[in-house]
């Protein structure tokens, strides 16, 4: 097996093992941020350069490190290979640079957005980004269009991770969703607004790292951090849903059903629509518990209320003092 | 005279029909390589020759050609870039346009060293008619029996075909071209896999530009070591050269590598000096994406030896005080040029051709297209330099396909060499003259 060193950490992968996984695998302080490689989707990844890594030692073989940053979730690893993520200067101004290339077009409109609070671009942006803009010009602009009568598409939000096009070709059967023009132009569409009618089609929500896709059933009535998630199941008949799920509490009212994600975000099983959408009462639910939720997620701020009242009070101010919620926002 | 092997013959008259082309020693090569030598021999001819891609990396095609996987059972194409987009480059058109069969008769040759029985012509759209010509010639091979089963009852048979593009520049990049030909959007692929191991239809492939095909030719007839005695170095035999820009005779030249800079924009048997009597300011010598040269950079190296047309000598001093032979689109400017508007030129031309996939990319490329529009609409500030400077940094190496180096690399060379020309026309808005034809043109600019 395959030993690579990443940020002084070594270990031990089955081959084939990329760098991200294999960083994942050491822990969260050398993984590097992903928004396009999603674990479950073929193909997936390679697209947006946030992980890119330097590879100092190509292998135990071949010692040259490469000449340029490689993309950690598509280059798999060597015998010997010796990776540089956070230890690396040159690659965080590298980063940085792909951060802000993915912010300038994009409206951080997070107060209105339904994604704020579990958005992994305010993640990146915060870890990663400038507190200003270098860009002074006219922001990419799309109309909002509903695409079915679950699923709303805001490409104005869109980084362009291309996961959902995944998901529409490799989960649900009926593709009516892909990638329209070029360049900057470029926009994700159901072509001719055609609706996505599959009993799959709303995990394209959960895929999209941003609030590009969001649930219509969802919308607007809730920011993300006042309400509450439990781990639930139900038996669904669905062939390929487990009926496994997060239920999104707020008092008794089931505000939201989505995937359980993993310490990556990253959708555990994919769920049905039914699941999804028409399963909104507690009853229809085997509650198990509450959901693992990071402590550095401002989701966690339900769970430990009274250590952070300060946070959530700065959080309901944010729209009225105009700055970006973050999930890490400190006060300690 | 220096020799000529690919285009000698461009002004006989009827040299596209395959009756004329055979009389001038046409399709030689076919006979030679299926009737005398094995498929290997014929790769040890190309290893000799020393011949390097001429679609703008240089990469020897000899090795190129070696590395093709060869897995049992398993189907290898051939497939021919004919995309030719790059903005300063023109010659494998008119390679095909006078003499289709040239080309067509490499494909042949080298299938059978790769053991292709399938190839393909991809041809960006705009060329439709250059496709047209490759299709009447294709039928006459066929009827002459150099195409189709047991060719010239040597066992060997060979299918080609030509595919018309629809006008992208990014399908000239091997893996998005590929995907094109699948019928697909036209993405550049995330490699590896490389095209030798998986490329169209997920089989083993060799991509190689119309020039080094129709190169193959020669090389065949003559050996590969009589090919390798014409030039300098590493840089063997012939090469197109695009000549564009102010120039008393533009057009497509084919020189001996080796020949030098002064002696190809000077004299009467190439460029023929500048029009007008002019001074020379600058040259892009490899298609808009290589590193832009002021003239005392472009005619010497650094060191103050002559440059010389070969990869090597205009690689001299890498990308501080040398660029690149590229494709062969040598774009010259004289001194009437703006540097800034060229550049701006060549920007908005990546940013429109940029496939979206990757951020940098997708998103740098506009930004700097809109900073020199700003500046050009007599709205820049210094900073504005430094920014540029500053994404074309951010873009360079960190993309999934070259077009991002190709779309930084003019940049970056501008403001080393001209840094002076931008910082004019943001002190000195009035010296841009045009403002406000940029100003219109392109009604971004927002402050
Ligand atoms: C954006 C981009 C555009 C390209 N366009 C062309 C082209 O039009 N013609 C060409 O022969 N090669 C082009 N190339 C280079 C090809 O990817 C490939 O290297 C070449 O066809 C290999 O052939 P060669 O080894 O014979 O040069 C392009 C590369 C990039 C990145
Ligand atoms: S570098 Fe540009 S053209 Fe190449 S894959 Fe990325 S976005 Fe597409
Ligand atoms: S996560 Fe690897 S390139 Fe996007």
């Amino acid at each position: 097996m395959p030993k690579v060193t990443i940020d002084g950490h070594e270990i031990e992968v089955p081959k084939g093992t990329t760098i991200l996984q294999a960083a994942r695998m050491i822990g969260p302080h050398v993984a590097p941020p992903a928004m396009c490689f999603y674990t479950k989707l073929k193909t997936s990844g390679g697209y947006c350069r946030t992980c890119i890594v330097k590879v100092t030692k190509g292998s135990a073989q071949n010692p040259n490190p490469m000449p340029k940053p490689v993309a950690s979730c598509r280059t798999e690893v060597m015998d010997g290979m010796e990776v540089q993520n956070n230890t690396s200067p040159d690659l965080l101004e590298a980063r940085k640079g792909v951060v802000e290339f993915l912010l300038i077009n994009h409206p951080l409109d997070c107060p209105i957005c339904d994604q704020a609070g579990e958005c992994h671009l305010q993640d990146l942006g915060y870890q990663n980004g400038s507190e200003k803009t270098r860009y002074e010009f006219k922001r990419r602009e799309f109309e909002k269009i509903d695409i079915g009568k679950y699923v709303s598409l805001h490409m104005t939000r869109c980084i362009m991770c291309f996961r959902c096009v995944k998901v529409a070709d490799q989960i649900t059967d009926k593709r009516v969703h892909g990638v329209l023009h070029r360049g900057d132009a470029a926009e994700i569409s159901t072509y001719i607004e055609n609706v996505i009618e599959n009993d799959f089609s709303g995990n394209v929500i959960d895929v999209c790292p941003v609030g590009a896709l969001t649930d219509r059933t969802f919308r607007f009535k809730s920011r993300v951090w006042y309400t509450k998630p439990m781990e639930a199941h139900r038996k669904c008949d669905h062939a390929k849903c487990n009926g496994k799920v997060r239920l999104w509490f707020k008092g008794e009212d089931v505000l939201r059903v989505t995937a359980r994600k993993d310490q990556w975000g990253e959708a555990e099983e994919f769920i049905c629509n039914t699941c999804r959408f028409e399963k909104k009462r507690k009853s229809d639910w085997i509650i198990e518990g509450p959901s693992p939720i990071s402590h550095h997620s401002v989701i966690s701020t339900n769970h430990y209320m009274s250590l952070n009242m300060a946070k959530v009070e700065i959080l309901k101010h944010q729209k009225a003092l105009g700055f970006i919620p973050m999930k890490k926002l400190d006060l300690e | 005279m220096g020799k000529k092997l690919l285009i000698h013959n461009d002004h006989v008259p009827g040299i596209h029909t395959l009756d004329v082309y055979r009389a001038h020693g046409g399709y030689a090569s076919v006979e030679k390589a299926l009737k005398t030598m094995t498929p290997d021999q014929v790769t040890d001819e190309v290893k000799k020759s020393g011949l390097r891609g001429r679609g703008g990396a240089g990469f020897p095609t000899g090795l190129k050609w070696s590395f093709l996987a060869k897995p049992e059972g398993v189907a290898r194409y051939l497939v021919c870039n004919a995309d030719e987009s790059e903005p300063g480059t023109f010659k494998d058109r008119y390679l095909m346009e006078k003499i289709p069969h040239a080309l067509i008769e490499g494909m042949i040759t080298s299938s059978y060293a790769l053991g292709a029985k399938k190839s393909y012509i991809y041809i960006r759209g705009e060329y439709f008619y250059v496709a047209r010509i490759l299709e009447a010639a294709l039928a006459e091979a066929y009827a002459a029996g150099f195409l189709g089963e047991n060719i010239l009852g040597s066992g060997f048979s060979h299918d080609c075909y030509v595919q018309v593009g629809a006008g992208a520049y990014i399908c000239g990049e091997e893996t998005a071209l590929i995907e094109s030909l699948e019928g697909k959007r036209g993405n550049p692929r995330i490699k590896p896999p490389f095209p030798a191991v998986q490329g169209v239809w997920a089989c083993p492939t060799v991509v190689n530009n119309v020039e080094t095909i129709a190169a193959v030719v020669p090389i065949v007839n003559e050996g590969g070591e009589a090919y390798a005695k014409i030039g300098v170095g590493k840089s063997t035999g012939t090469k197109l050269i695009s000549a564009s820009g102010h120039i008393n005779k533009p057009g497509v030249y084919e020189i001996e590598l080796g020949i030098t800079v002064e002696d190809f924009i000077f004299s009467d048997e190439y460029c023929g000096g500048i029009k007008g009597g002019r001074k020379l300011k600058a040259v892009v010598a490899g298609g808009s994406s290589v590193p832009i040269l002021p003239a005392e950079l472009i005619l010497r190296t650094a060191k103050g030896e002559p440059r010389l047309m070969t990869y090597e000598s205009l690689g001299d001093g890498g990308f501080i005080t040398g660029t690149m032979l590229g494709s062969g689109g040598f774009i010259v400017m004289d001194e009437t040029t703006s540097i800034v508007k060229n550049l701006w030129n060549f920007t908005r031309f990546y940013h429109h051709e940029s496939c979206g996939q990757c951020s940098p990319c997708r998103e740098g490329t506009g930004w700097m297209e809109k900073i020199l529009n700003k500046i050009l609409a007599g709205k820049g500030n210094l900073s504005d330099v430094d920014l540029l400077w500053d994404i074309q940094s951010k873009i360079e190496g960190k993309t999934i396909c070259p077009l991002g180096e190709a779309a930084a690399w003019p940049v970056a060379a501008a403001i080393r060499h001209f840094r002076a020309e931008f910082e004019e026309y943001v002190k000195n808005p009035s010296s841009i003259k045009d403002v406000k034809h940029y100003y219109r043109l392109n009604n971004l600019v927002e402050a």
